[in-house]
């Protein structure tokens, strides 16, 4: 589904990804983890096409079709989705308003009919009801006075909506206290499927507790120094990072 | 003298013309009160930018193009007119600044309005006429409000009664027209009896593409404890002159509230004085204007808090594009007497491309030591991150623009409590709107 090849990324004069390799089969769910600074949300935003994240080099291939050659909201509507680290506060702009035009556009984009106003109700009540997303949530401005964790919810909610092919988390589990956390991982699992793939960027293993990844990446100082097993997050836990950031990382085992 | 100064001497042989002709029909105090504005306005001429007020607004394009007095009702008024009535609502038409029966519904008339061409009101002594028409605000300073009450002819008042509560909305809706350029004067008066209620809504329009000026003065007196929300909705030409001048008078516990939104005119002034001349009184004083190509629009506001325990609220929004250019001017005087009042005004403006400009000055002369009285100016462009955040779940670049925009004017559009007017202006602004991204060549050009 996604194969990455060679990924180097700069923002303004500063090259943060020197040269990233993965890929991800549909299905599977791929934990990248890593320190603080060490190109983890540069590489999600990447793939959602911030633009203040220039791609200088390589390739990635989504589906087929080259991701970088298209605008953030074609990605989108071709099914990509990323839950943001900080999700924007957007007075003035209603939560259900919003996702109503964000499912019709990717609807349209398929050729597919809009939904009314009344047929989206419905599918929002079924999906909100996993989250614990209530209807206030859904009538306030996005993302406006929302606590941490309901901003969290609130971006797992609209990809429950959404229902993209290729969902990238990034550091939803951030600020989460337990109980929200093991919320939004119910919301995550509830939606893997064979056609769906989930890369889940991470700083800690607590997550992967609950979202049982397929793979795990390290990413250090903008490469990829370390792919296993969900033993491998186990193991970053027991020793942390800095085993992994010495000058020969990647060269053992 | 300068140029532009010396223009007016075709509008005040215009007057000389007028005053011998067809305006004697009107009753002296009519008459005396144009001779003197006419003075006036001889007096001062048309402003130039060396004075103060309209440092940043060049008025020479009115000056130096050649209107005739407008005259008529040409074929064209009667579309213009279904394009913008607003269901369910009481509808004046002033076509050249004369009120049309014709296409005009009056058939609803609320009870406790009294609607009056404001010839037939003159000529039959109507109620609070005399009192209150070109009485309600000094026009000395303002050239454009002298040479509308010069031609002082007809136009239309609306006068509601002590203790009437009207449900209906009150539709004014202005038009100017002509087959050729032409200048027209309209004029409205409201009068508020005292507790009375009444939404008074005005529309200016004129034919797409045409060239015309608008002169336009309406006052609206607001006694003891009434309430009058008054909407604007500027829809010119854009290549219409749009010269507005709003002064109301708001006796004790009146509350007023006054929106106007902007998006006609090739060049817009908008003069808006509220005078809160009782305690206890209350303002809203709110707009959205949006400029685009190389048009200007030019809003100057003034609050008087003359007594005490009064409130105003005033928020500004403009959206600029293209070579557009605002001006926004909000002034605010609080009297010594007016202890305890509270105030709040904010500007804000959103430059959608760099070669658009925004002169911005909030204006506050407080002399007294007991009030509130806050201000905020903010120029910005629309957030990098939002844009992104909307794009990120689908929408393209225009629909995540429209619906930031939308949410920037939301805050003023709410405030419009007359839902078919509401869902025009959301359209016409999006109409705007459209026009400026779907031809950026054009706009820069």
């Amino acid at each position: 589904m996604l194969e990455v090849t060679n990924l180097k990324v700069r923002v303004e004069d500063k090259e943060i990804l020197h040269g990233i390799n993965l890929a991800v089969k549909a299905g599977e769910v791929h934990a990248i983890m890593g320190p603080n600074g060490s190109g983890k949300s540069t590489f999600a935003r990447a793939l959602a096409g911030h633009p203040g994240y220039q791609v200088t080099d390589g390739q990635v291939i989504y589906n087929g079709k080259d991701l970088l050659d298209m605008d953030p909201d074609e990605r989108a509507r071709e099914g990509v989705f990323m839950a943001f680290q900080y999700p924007v506060e957007i007075p003035g702009v209603n939560n259900a308003y919003f996702l109503k035009a964000a499912l019709n556009a990717k609807r349209k984009h398929h050729g597919l009919e809009e939904l009314d106003a009344m047929d989206f109700m419905a599918l929002v009540k079924e999906k909100s009801k996993v989250l614990g997303v209530d209807q206030d949530m859904l009538k306030r401005s996005v993302n406006e006075g929302f606590s941490g964790g309901e901003k969290k919810r609130n971006e797992i909610f609209h990809m429950a909506v959404l229902e993209p092919l290729l969902a990238v988390l990034d550091e939803t589990d951030s600020g989460l206290d337990i109980d929200a956390l093991r919320i939004v991982a119910d919301g995550v699992n509830a939606m893997r499927s064979p056609d769906r793939a989930f890369i889940v960027v991470t700083h800690y293993q607590r997550l992967l507790n609950y979202i049982v990844p397929d793979r795990v990446h390290v990413l250090s100082d903008g490469l990829l120094v370390r792919s296993g097993g969900r033993e491998l997050a186990l193991e970053l836990e027991e020793k942390g990072y800095g085993w992994l950031e010495a000058p020969a990382a990647g060269a053992r085992k | 003298m300068s140029p532009v100064a010396e223009r007016h001497e075709t509008y005040l042989a215009a007057y000389e013309g007028f005053a011998r002709g067809r305006g004697q029909a009107a009753p002296a105090w009519v008459r005396e009160r144009r001779a003197t504005a006419s003075a006036v306005f001889a007096k001062s001429g048309f402003p130039t930018t060396r004075m103060e007020e309209w440092r940043f607004t060049s008025v020479a394009p009115i000056a130096e193009t050649e209107f005739a007095p407008a005259d008529g009702v040409p074929a064209q008024a009667a579309r213009l007119v279904a394009e913008v009535a607003v269901p369910d609502s009481l509808r004046l038409v002033i076509v050249n600044g004369e009120l049309v029966a014709a296409l005009s519904d009056l058939s609803h008339l609320p009870k406790g309005v009294r609607i009056a061409s404001l010839r037939d009101g003159a000529r039959d002594a109507a109620d609070g006429l005399q009192a209150h028409l070109a009485t309600t605000f000094d026009y000395t300073s303002h050239p454009f409000a002298a040479l509308n009450t010069a031609f002082l002819d007809d136009g239309v008042m609306i006068a509601v009664a002590k203790g009437a509560v009207v449900e209906t909305p009150i539709h004014v809706i202005v038009i100017t027209a002509g087959d050729r350029p032409v200048v027209a004067h309209p004029r409205t008066l409201v009068i508020a009896g005292p507790s009375s209620q009444v939404r008074v809504a005005q529309t200016f329009v004129g034919a797409p593409g045409t060239v015309y000026f608008t002169n336009s003065v309406t006052e609206v007196v607001v006694e003891e404890g009434a309430n009058v929300e008054f909407y604007s909705d500027q829809r010119e030409s854009q290549q219409a002159f749009h010269v507005a001048n709003l002064q109301a008078h708001v006796s004790a516990r009146g509350v007023f509230g006054s929106h106007a939104f902007a998006t006609g005119g090739r060049l817009m002034r908008h003069d808006i004085g509220i005078g809160l001349w009782g305690e206890g009184a209350d303002c809203t004083m709110n707009g959205v204007y949006l400029v685009d190509g190389d048009r200007l629009m030019d809003t100057h506001t003034f609050l008087d808090h003359a007594m005490p325990h009064c409130t105003s609220h005033e928020l500004y929004k403009g959206i600029l594009a293209g070579k557009g250019k605002g001006v926004f001017n909000g002034r605010i005087i609080v009297r010594q007497d007016a202890q305890k009042t509270d105030a709040k005004q904010t500007n804000r403006a959103l430059l959608l491309s760099d070669e658009a400009t925004i002169n911005s000055n909030p204006q506050l002369e407080i002399f007294a030591d007991d009030v509130k009285c806050t201000h905020g100016a903010a120029v910005g462009q629309l957030d990098d991150e939002a844009m992104f955040y909307l794009r990120a779940r689908g929408l393209n670049e225009i629909e995540a623009r429209d619906m930031l925009l939308h949410a920037f004017a939301g805050e003023v559009i709410q405030g419009l409590q007359i839902p078919g007017l509401r869902a025009q202006i959301e359209s016409t602004l999006f109409d705007a709107l459209e026009r400026d991204v779907k031809a950026p060549e054009a706009g820069r050009r």
